[in-house]
């Protein structure tokens, strides 16, 4: 079972804890958008096979959302950060550098 | 091809079974084909076959990474079914059934169809309107199906509690020509015929780039080198995504993980498939007695073929409460598969952005009933360039607005 690590409450909690709240990092477009980029923001994800950065929500405990760091293809857990940053924090970033080099995601790597 | 027959069986027992030849070649790639077909599941070998078929396409390869029939078409739960809302899903699965009912004879291999009826529980009053919504729907597409009450329920599936405290049987919609076929069967039906028509089976050969010039596809490349052809088809399921990206262009598809399960083989005691999509488990019983199972999706994307165990609990848990029988069964096996979802939880069947390059994916949790209907319609959309089945299944239909929505329609199991 994926057990993740609460960055509010400190919490390891376990899947059956969680909600899982699809891709993070979503630039969102709306109004007065290109056709293409509100086309983009709505269906494209990267669904990558590899490092996938994610919103969760701890549901059952302190209910806070927060984003993870996550391989696909392993289901190895890079770390947990805040929900209140565009990209993740230097931390992770080397966390999963250090397993995975050269991952890119988007705009930043 | 040996003829498959009951005079071929006799033949074979006096001689000791000595005489029976290899379903299918297993030939080294040529350096050009009409079509590569990407993905021996059961969907790219029944393109390949209906493109030979209907099409007389026969210079064809149909490319796979792992074995025949190795990623969902052999990990699904064999359920056969066209009881959707949307019209041109109704007519994509409904052809679909109509084929499998005269597979067998078609491709001298049996495929055990057994159109034993597929039943949907309804167990709110929620889904008692949106069944009965799909029942007049399906009047007017044709799809015969029909709304039947909890007394008929228990009379066809006397092992189901319809007095459940939480959610009792209030109904259901009820399809007497859906069923299950043996689902390894099916591609290996598909493969032996491909490969009588002469077309090129290649296993354990992965493609790991796509070749083009000026906007068309000329060929891919492969562990076993590269190989020419003037169209391609990639019908790859959960790494669609990955091998789009090689082609070029992106696909509106998340890859997330369904599993499965089958109990210990006990005596017949069930004839038809029940769905139970509030509390979210399907079940029927196999040949061998085996009661198979499915449930819900895991909501995280994963490529790993394996799915959460608290889903397993949740799914077995809801199918105790409705067969209470079932309660002291021993699990025998379970697995997961890799499916592509999309976000109107209908499949993709489109030519894309690169010249002569075709896609077919996104089947997400309901792909193996559908397989001769995908096959038949991906083979006239590649052979011809239309094909009035796959029309609506466009790539552009998310940016258009054009959803086929079966995700509240037909509900998330399938």
């Amino acid at each position: 079972m994926l057990i993740l690590n609460c960055p509010y409450c400190g919490v390891d909690a376990e899947e059956s804890e969680l909600a899982a709240g699809g891709e993070a990092h979503l630039k969102r477009f709306g109004p007065g958008s290109s056709d293409e980029d509100f086309h983009d923001y709505l269906f494209m994800r990267e669904n990558p096979k590899g490092v996938h950065l994610e919103r969760w929500r701890h549901a059952n405990g302190c209910g806070k959302w927060f984003h993870a760091a996550r391989c696909t293809q392993t289901l190895e857990v890079f770390g947990t950060y805040s929900a209140q940053v565009f990209e993740p924090p230097k931390k992770i970033k080397d966390a999963i550098t250090a397993k995975r080099p050269g991952w890119t995601w988007r705009d930043f790597s | 091809m040996k003829h498959y027959s009951a005079f071929a069986v006799a033949r074979e027992a006096l001689r000791y079974h000595t005489g029976w030849e290899r379903a299918w070649r297993s030939p080294e790639p040529k350096k050009r084909y009409d079509v590569i077909i990407v993905g021996a599941g059961g969907h790219g070998l029944a393109t390949a076959y209906y493109l030979g078929k209907n099409y007389g396409i026969q210079n064809v390869a149909v490319i796979e990474k792992g074995w025949l029939g190795g990623g969902n078409t052999g990990r699904n739960t064999t359920i056969i079914r066209s009881n959707y809302l949307q019209d041109p899903s109704a007519a994509l699965f409904e052809k679909a059934r109509s084929l499998y009912e005269d597979l067998s004879q078609d491709l001298n291999y049996n495929v055990m169809f057994s159109p034993r009826g597929v039943m949907m529980l309804a167990q709110t009053q929620h889904e008692i309107r949106g069944y009965q919504r799909t029942a007049h729907a399906n009047v007017l597409q044709g799809v015969k199906t029909e709304w039947i009450t909890p007394e008929r329920v228990k009379e066809l599936v006397p092992i189901i509690n319809i007095d459940g405290p939480r959610y009792p049987v209030l109904g259901a919609l009820w399809q007497e020509r859906g069923g299950t076929a043996r689902h390894d069967a099916v591609a290996w039906g598909y493969a032996r015929a491909c490969s009588a028509m002469g077309m090129d089976i290649i296993q354990q050969c992965e493609v790991t780039g796509v070749r083009s010039e000026d906007g068309r596809v000329v060929g891919v490349d492969t562990t076993k080198g590269a190989i020419d052809c003037d169209k391609l088809g990639m019908i790859v399921a959960g790494h669609s995504g990955q091998l789009a990206e090689m082609a070029g262009f992106r696909l509106p598809l998340e890859a997330v993980a369904l599993q499965a399960l089958v109990s210990e083989p006990i005596k017949p005691c069930m004839d038809v498939v029940v769905m139970a999509n509030t509390v979210h488990g399907y079940m029927s019983q196999s040949d061998k007695g085996e009661m198979v199972i499915g449930g819900g999706t895991d909501a995280f994307n994963n490529y790993t073929q394996r799915g959460s165990f608290h889903h397993i609990e949740e799914t077995v848990r809801a199918l105790v409460e409705t067969f209470p029988m079932i309660s002291r069964l021993k699990m025998l096996r379970q697995w997961g598969g890799i499916v592509d979802m999309t976000g109107d939880r209908s499949p993709i069947l489109s030519k894309t952005p690169l010249g002569g390059c075709f896609i077919n994916c996104g089947w997400g949790t309901g792909g193996f009933k559908t397989i001769p209907g995908s096959g038949w319609g991906m083979a006239q959309l590649m052979a011809t360039g239309h094909s009035p089945l796959t029309e609506a299944f466009s790539l552009d239909r998310f940016k258009e607005g054009r959803f086929i929505d079966e995700s509240v329609a037909a509900g998330v199991a399938h």
